[in-house]
């Protein structure tokens, strides 16, 4: 590609995104000008400014209990994500673990499984992260492994019989037709995991946890009143989780470039 | 039709589908010369794509047997001694049209640079030269099944069996890549057995034609085509073409009565 190509490329980016730039802006204008405008109090809405100070201000404590949340979100996606992903492929393989235990798995999956939270507080310490760890990768793992197994089987039968017709042996046709067939949709989980994971650390942490925590550290302001701190808070935890998010999205396009979403770039 | 050494014999093939009771051949006998062009047509259900099949030892006959140069069927396929191509091209999206080519070389253990020299003949021969770097939803559906033949031919196999491969293509595209084919073919000489619907297409193309009849599937008739070996544009408009396309026509309507 060329440096012209490059720049009309980038361009063009630039000129798809500029609706969704505008309606933030001005979105977050309303937001600051309606709190002056009807004197809403700050512990129902403080004012994007004054959450965007406060998250500099504080930033020395909040970006390190966004950092400690952020990893175990991230030990939970891919604890949860690998499991999966290893349970969907051992499903594929041998129909008789699916017939035994995808009832249950997904009768389990329909369980608010944030209930447990508690509940893996006393399984392990409260106030490590591997309680949080365990609940995000809980909830990562049903996403993940029922994708994963939808896209191992959903390769076509001729592809199937064209393999057989050049003698592949199972293993063959699993490595060169069900992991590329099941990669878009296993991709697909993982953006879907990603967000579960941010949301699975985070929720545990407000049953309690260690102080240097972004949970505790949300549901401990907003509890004495420190709301500025308590939205600075939120907005850190959504800037990793979008993070987080794109990393996955961005990988995908690197890791899928025939799936549809990469076709329509090109 | 008894030749001394055939590159396919069918002997006696019955299958049978326990589920519905249906007998889907019944008691084929069939053989086919090195070089010979057999289409086998006849009406949906009158089991032309499984016999397709049988020979390819992806559907296994209840009775009888299959043998391909001597070889039993299943020994063919595990030596990869037929190419298929299927009525879509059933390529795979991920790969390139080389990578898509490549790919029974690949599963025999090839060598990149003997692979590569391969593929861009095959790219040459289907006419399909600079397309190699294409992933296959970028090309119509008349290249899509010229890559998919180009596979099938990638070993030059001696034998090549074809399921509809151009049922799917409008009629131009299809009169154009029936000249492609017979054009290949002549460069080639492999025996090809070519399953279809269209009796113009199967007069045109092949050496003989099997007419079948469905419930219980079994052989009507046989056809030799005897058009000159050179088959034009011209050759759809000769009245011996229209004879031949008749005398089809009759037997399938008759179904071998």
């Amino acid at each position: 590609m060329s440096a012209a190509a490059i720049s009309q490329r980038a361009g063009r980016q630039v000129v798809e995104w500029l609706p969704a730039l505008v309606i933030l802006v001005a979105m977050l204008a309303v937001w600051e000008g309606s709190i002056a405008l009807f004197h809403i109090k700050q512990f129902l809405l403080p004012k994007p400014t004054t959450i965007a100070a406060t998250f500099w201000d504080d930033r020395h404590e909040l970006w390190p209990a966004g950092w400690y949340t952020f990893k175990e979100a991230l030990g939970g996606f891919f604890g949860g994500s690998i499991a999966g992903i290893l349970f969907a492929t051992l499903v594929a393989r041998f129909r008789i673990v699916g017939q035994a235990l995808m009832p249950i798995a997904i009768a389990a999956n329909a369980i608010p499984i944030i209930a447990f939270a508690p509940i893996f507080d006393a399984w392990f310490d409260p106030l490590s992260p591997h309680s949080k760890m365990a609940i995000a990768g809980v909830l990562c793992f049903f996403p993940v492994m029922v994708n994963t197994l939808r896209g191992l089987q959903s390769v076509q039968p001729r592809q199937i019989e064209l393999m057989r017709a050049y003698a592949a042996s199972d293993f063959e046709i699993f490595r060169r037709v069900r992991v590329p067939t099941a990669l878009p949709y296993v991709f697909t989980a993982l953006k879907v995991a990603s967000v579960l994971a941010m949301i699975g650390a985070i929720v545990a942490e407000y049953f309690g946890g260690s102080f240097e925590a972004l949970g505790v550290l949300i549901r401990n302001d907003a509890q004495t009143f420190e709301f500025p701190t308590a939205w600075a808070g939120i907005a850190v935890a959504s800037l990793l989780g979008i993070t987080l998010y794109l990393a996955v999205a961005i990988t995908e396009r690197v890791v899928v470039r025939w799936s549809p979403a990469a076709r329509s770039s090109q | 039709m008894s030749a001394a050494n055939p590159v396919v014999s069918i002997d006696g093939v019955t299958k049978s589908f326990a589920q519905g009771n249906v007998t889907a051949l019944s008691d084929i006998q069939l053989q086919l010369e090195a070089g010979e062009f057999v289409s086998l047509i006849g009406p949906s259900g009158c089991g032309k794509s499984t016999l397709l099949r049988v020979i390819g030892d992806l559907v296994e006959p209840t009775a009888g047997t299959v043998t391909i140069n001597g070889k039993s069927a299943r020994q063919a396929r595990t030596d990869r001694d037929y190419g298929i191509v299927f009525q879509d091209a059933v390529l795979f999206d991920w790969r390139t049209v080389s990578k898509n080519i490549a790919l029974p070389l690949e599963m025999d253990g090839w060598d990149r640079a003997k692979r590569k020299e391969r593929v861009e003949q095959m790219l040459q021969l289907v006419e399909l030269t600079g397309f190699g770097d294409h992933h296959p939803w970028q090309l119509s559906g008349g290249m899509q099944q010229r890559v998919s033949i180009a596979r099938a031919l990638a070993f030059e196999p001696a034998l090549l069996l074809m399921d509809e491969p151009f049922g799917a293509l409008d009629e131009m595209t299809r009169e154009r890549l029936n000249l492609e084919l017979l054009s290949i073919w002549q460069q080639l000489r492999s025996t090809v057995v070519f399953v279809t619907h269209s009796i113009s297409e199967a007069v045109f193309l092949s050496t003989r034609v099997v007419v079948m009849s469905p419930r219980p599937g079994r052989i009507a008739g046989i056809v030799p085509i005897d058009l000159p070996a050179e088959r034009t544009v011209e050759t759809r408009e000769a009245p011996r073409f229209f004879e031949l396309v008749t005398e089809v026509r009759e037997l399938l309507r008759r179904g071998g009565e």
